[in-house]
């Protein structure tokens, strides 16, 4: 399990195009994608970031501190324990990394010694000490001027652009840190520049509240590609998500409302959406009707009779009907102190909470359980599981039960956390968005859950700059987060594979 | 155990793939089931193991009857199964492929890989087997996978080893090996029903033989019959199994293919440098195990393979860079390795499928439009010379048989005036009649003073056929050698053992009087 594990899982994409060693002949194989990609990329970056800079400087709040003196305390012990950890896991990397050239003989490749989650843990931890370090040292703003910033940002990703040209040109392969750079340096390009355009002599935003929006938007994202992942690991594409979604908002607000009780709103948005994956199930699982057109339908259908069931219903008696009250934030103690972190992970509703846990209980259960190696099977070579007594359609229409249940419980947030209220389709597409996320997160729990925080903050960013004022009209800006899916489906980050009984219904025999 | 089988009888429709048959397997015996491809063998054992309900009839173990409702039951009453297309999980790893279904866990249904680890090392050390249990599946070789099979079936203590067609993706060597291995299971006390139409191995293994055809026993057979014997009994009529020929005449040679690579769309190269020529008049044979880069050879000269480098030149005209319909008016006849996926069109009828690659051409088309008649009088002339058994050139050519279906691939790429000929696994999946037949076509052609390629996992088929042999390993040419080379020579270096060196080796083999 562990290697399946380390090589399909952790946090990053583990990379599906290993560097062979000895396969060094002509043969024009080196894809241009990147190299042209990233080009195209830094050309834009530099044009904006360089030559459309302004002589402003771009601000970043850092969130005050609701109890100064528990938040320099839980500052502190973070910056410790984050240190630890980097030199730790830091040196471990380092440790097992050096034998592997040397050992890498044939098709072992250099990375084989190290597993896929030391270099993803490695990073996150030093981001989460250089946050720590903001919190000690008790800044609160950061200015950055936009000019200086953006050249240097510009030159970077050129740089780097060049650099994959050259490799490419080499026939060699792109290594992996050059795109996360050229991602990060973008990022903070992009940032400053976006940033310092805004009105006013000394445009600022608030860091903290930008990150932890992003995180809220991205719950409803969050749940949906988990049902996504749980339905396409054992081979159903579970085209529904937008229904499953929109139909427990609806539920969720309705059955809160009349029960005075958001709690029961939560389950019923759970059970709205186990309802919409049990139709998915036995149309396309007994009686095999191609599960995108089944998806693609029960979306339409259940756009169209909340809408009916809104303007007829609940219009005529919002009081009554569509008034569920909301979930409130919860504070963790001592975590939702720390500087920057805390508000950003532990300033959450009862559905933000549960999304953490929900990511955890299946990555888990996918990778490290009788159960997740079961529906790993299934998905991948239904007719391999049967042979061995599995029970190939009851393991599907049980996973895609619980895959509607959980985009239920994300449909949920519209009501019962964003707005404690239903309106019609407000969904807005989250559902597909999801599948992108699922898709970019390479049907990894994980991967889904950053690609969605990605999304999310994309859509943050979006209304956030639009409050500020822009160099960019808005309309651009709402176009972000879509933009961002179809560069990420495209597959910028390297081909990924899906389970191979995706999609494909299994007849025994 | 003692497994029997008793009056067992699956219909499928209409049709009856399993009639009436009686199977006695007695402990610590090698039972071979002897039949052709669709003899009625694997769905025999299918029900045995589970997957199918019988329509009729009953099994019993230790003289007890049992039902299995599905392969769990199968497997827990002890029988185990090789299946021809192995039941593996490419991405999942050896350890995993054993645990699933039988799986140790831990507290909360966490997986205990290491107790699988364990088991797999145990039956590893105890057979000989070397697998390593966190190698990813789709990593190993065949014959490495198939040992995997076979340990998923001891874990879970299995008394009955069924192997379905084992040795059908097998090197000669890796035969050997397996027949070894089956040697000391039976040793071990387990009873193993093998599967097969080889008639070689079945008589160098197996204790006892059940031939079977058309769904029916037709009778049990020792292993000292002669294989001519065998195959009779497996046909249903007398057969003979060596090929008449005149030794070629080769002429000039007009097809030369030079510095040949072709990689595939991981980066791997499937097909690495190969250079070779072929005259007129001359069958040269591609051997090699499946997988070996024969598929991307064929594809590329015929054009359908992304990204090729090198040189293919028939008559002094460059092919590589053409279109499939420039090659194939340049001469070249292909029969495709799989003619239900590349050869024919299944629901088309057989006087369509008999111009697929004419049909814009005269005298089958006038402008926009067709000619029916004209269409109609040529499939019927096709029909009657290549012997299709069809009730009318008007069937869906899916509804026929593997070797009907195959002589109408056979009439359509023979009916031009050819400048090379390739065929792919020409005979794979037919009957000893069928064989015989597409094989004096192939002759026929090479007589015509067509320059003819054969590509062929079967070594019998290659030596049946070829005046030269060029052997394929890894996508690079191990060597050429006569037609006369020995099984030996030719099944070492189908594992990429060098010309001269396979001669070496196989001598000194042969001296030491340990090959069998």
């Amino acid at each position: 399990m562990s290697t399946t594990t380390t090589q399909s899982g952790g946090g990053t994409p583990a990379g599906n195009a290993p560097a062979r060693p000895g396969k060094t002949g002509a043969t024009g194989l080196v894809s241009w994608k990147a190299g042209i990609g990233l080009s195209l990329l830094a050309i834009l970056g530099t044009a904006l970031f360089g030559f459309m800079s302004n002589s402003k400087s771009a601000g970043f709040g850092i969130a005050e501190a609701a109890n100064e003196a528990a938040s320099s305390v839980a500052a502190l012990v973070t910056f410790v324990l984050a240190l630890l950890l980097s030199v730790g896991l830091g040196y471990l990397w380092f440790a097992r990394r050096r034998p592997g050239p040397t050992s890498g003989s044939g098709l072992a490749s250099s990375s084989g010694t190290v597993p896929g989650w030391l270099p993803a843990s490695f990073v996150a931890a030093v981001v989460v000490l250089g946050l720590a370090a903001l919190g000690v040292a008790k800044v609160s703003k950061i200015t950055l001027p936009s000019a200086a910033i953006g050249w240097i940002a510009a030159v970077i990703l050129l740089g780097l652009a060049g650099y994959t040209v050259y490799l490419t040109q080499a026939k060699r392969a792109t290594p992996r840190w050059v795109g996360g750079t050229f991602a990060a340096v973008f990022l903070i390009g992009f940032m400053v520049w976006i940033v310092a355009g805004g009105n006013g002599d000394e445009p600022s935003i608030s860091l903290a509240g930008l990150i932890a929006g992003s995180v809220t938007l991205a719950v409803p994202l969050v749940f949906g590609s988990l049902s996504g992942v749980l339905c396409e690991r054992v081979g159903v594409v579970n085209i529904a998500i937008e229904g499953q979604l929109l139909l427990g908002a609806f539920s969720a607000a309705v059955v809160a409302t009349v029960t005075h009780n958001v709690y029961a709103g939560l389950v019923a948005a759970a059970v709205a959406g186990a309802l919409v994956s049990l139709v998915l199930a036995v149309v396309s699982i007994k009686y095999l009707v191609n599960q995108i057109i089944v998806g693609v339908v029960l979306n339409v259908l259940i756009s169209g009779l909340t809408s009916f069931l809104f303007s007829t219903l609940l219009t005529a008696d919002p009081d009554g009907l569509n008034k569920p009250g909301r979930l409130p934030p919860v504070d963790i103690p001592f975590l939702s102190d720390i500087p920057i972190i805390g508000p950003i992970l532990f300033h959450q509703s009862l559905v933000g909470y549960l999304m953490y846990i929900a990511v955890i209980v299946v990555y888990l259960g996918l990778f490290h359980t009788k159960w997740g190696l079961r529906v790993r099977a299934v998905g991948e070579h239904p007719q391999a599981a049967d042979t061995v007594g599995i029970n190939v359609n009851r393991t599907r229409f049980w996973n895609v039960l619980m895959g509607g249940a959980i985009a239920g419980i994300g449909g949920s947030f519209f009501t019962l956390v964003s707005v404690d209220a239903f309106s019609k389709d407000m969904s807005g597409g989250r559902g597909y968005i999801a599948l992108a996320a699922l898709i970019f997160g390479r049907w990894n729990p994980i991967g889904a859950f950053l690609a969605a925080l990605l999304f999310g903050f994309a859509d943050n960013l979006q209304s956030v700059i639009t409050i500020i004022g822009s160099p960019v009209p808005s309309q651009f800006m709402a176009m972000l987060p879509y933009a961002l899916t179809v560069f990420a489906v495209a597959g910028l980050v390297g081909r990924s594979r899906p389970p191979a009984a995706s999609g494909i219904p299994y007849v025994k025999g | 155990m003692k497994l029997e089988l008793k009056g067992i009888t699956k219909r499928f429709g209409s049709l009856v793939a399993n009639d009436h048959i009686d199977l006695v397997v007695e402990p610590g015996q090698v039972h071979c089931l002897l039949g052709e491809n669709g003899a009625g063998k694997s769905t025999l054992m299918n029900v045995l193991y589970g997957l199918y309900d019988p329509s009729d009839g009953e099994i019993l173990v230790d003289g007890k009857p049992v039902v299995f409702k599905g392969p769990g039951d199968a497997m827990a009453a002890g029988i185990g199964m090789v299946h021809q297309h192995f039941m593996l999980i490419p991405v999942f790893t050896v350890a995993e492929n054993v645990a699933l279904g039988n799986e140790a866990t831990k507290a909360a249904g966490f997986l205990n890989l290491d107790e699988t680890r364990r088991k797999i090392s145990e039956i590893s050390k105890q057979y000989g087997f070397h697998v390593d249990p966190d190698a990813l599946v789709e990593d190993l070789p065949v014959g490495v996978q198939q040992r995997v099979e076979i340990i998923k079936a001891l874990v879970r203590d299995a008394e009955v080893l069924i192997l379905d067609e084992p040795t059908a993706v097998l090197t000669p060597q890796e035969t050997d090996e397996l027949l070894d291995i089956i040697r000391q299971l039976k040793a071990a006390g387990k009873s193993i029903v093998f599967i097969s139409h080889k008639l070689r191995e079945v008589k160098e293994i197996s204790d006892i033989i059940t031939v079977i055809r058309r769904g029916k026993v037709v009778g049990s057979a020792d292993p000292s019959a002669s294989p001519t014997e065998l195959a009779s009994a497996m046909v249903g009529r007398a057969v003979s199994l060596t090929l008449e020929k005149k030794p070629a005449q080769p002429g000039e040679a007009t097809f030369k293919v030079r510095d040949l690579t072709v990689v595939d769309h991981n980066g791997q190269h499937v097909v690495d440098g190969l250079s070779f020529e072929i005259a007129k008049g001359e069958v040269l044979a591609i051997a090699g195990v499946q997988g070996n880069g024969q598929t991307e050879l064929t594809e590329a000269i015929l054009g359908v393979q992304p990204h090729v480098t090198g040189s293919i030149i028939l008559d002094d005209v460059e092919l590589l860079g053409k279109s499939v319909k420039q090659v194939l008016s340049a001469g070249v006849g292909f029969v495709p390795e799989d003619r239900k996926i590349d050869g024919l069109v299944g629901t088309f009828s057989i006087s369509e499928n008999m111009i697929l690659d004419l049909y814009d051409k005269p005298p089958f088309a006038q402008g926009i439009g067709m000619k029916p008649a004209l269409i109609a009088s040529h499939a019927e002339k096709k029909v009657e010379e290549f012997d299709v058994r069809t009730p009318s050139i008007d069937v869906a050519v899916g509804t026929l048989s593997g070797g009907n279906q195959q002589k109408v691939v056979l009439a359509r790429e023979l009916s031009r005036p050819l400048r090379l000929f390739i065929a792919s696994q020409p005979t794979r999946g037919l009957d000893v009649g069928s064989i015989e037949f597409v094989h004096k076509r192939v002759i026929a052609e090479r007589d015509n003073g067509t320059p003819v390629m054969i590509v062929s996992t079967e070594l019998d088929e290659v030596l049946e056929l070829a005046d030269r042999i060029a052997v394929l390993y890894r996508g690079k040419l191990v060597g050429i050698v006569p037609a006369g080379t020995s099984r030996d020579v030719l099944g070492l270096m189908m594992a990429g053992v060098p010309e001269h060196e396979a001669e070496l080796t196989a001598h000194k083999t042969l001296e030491g009087g340990t090959h069998v």
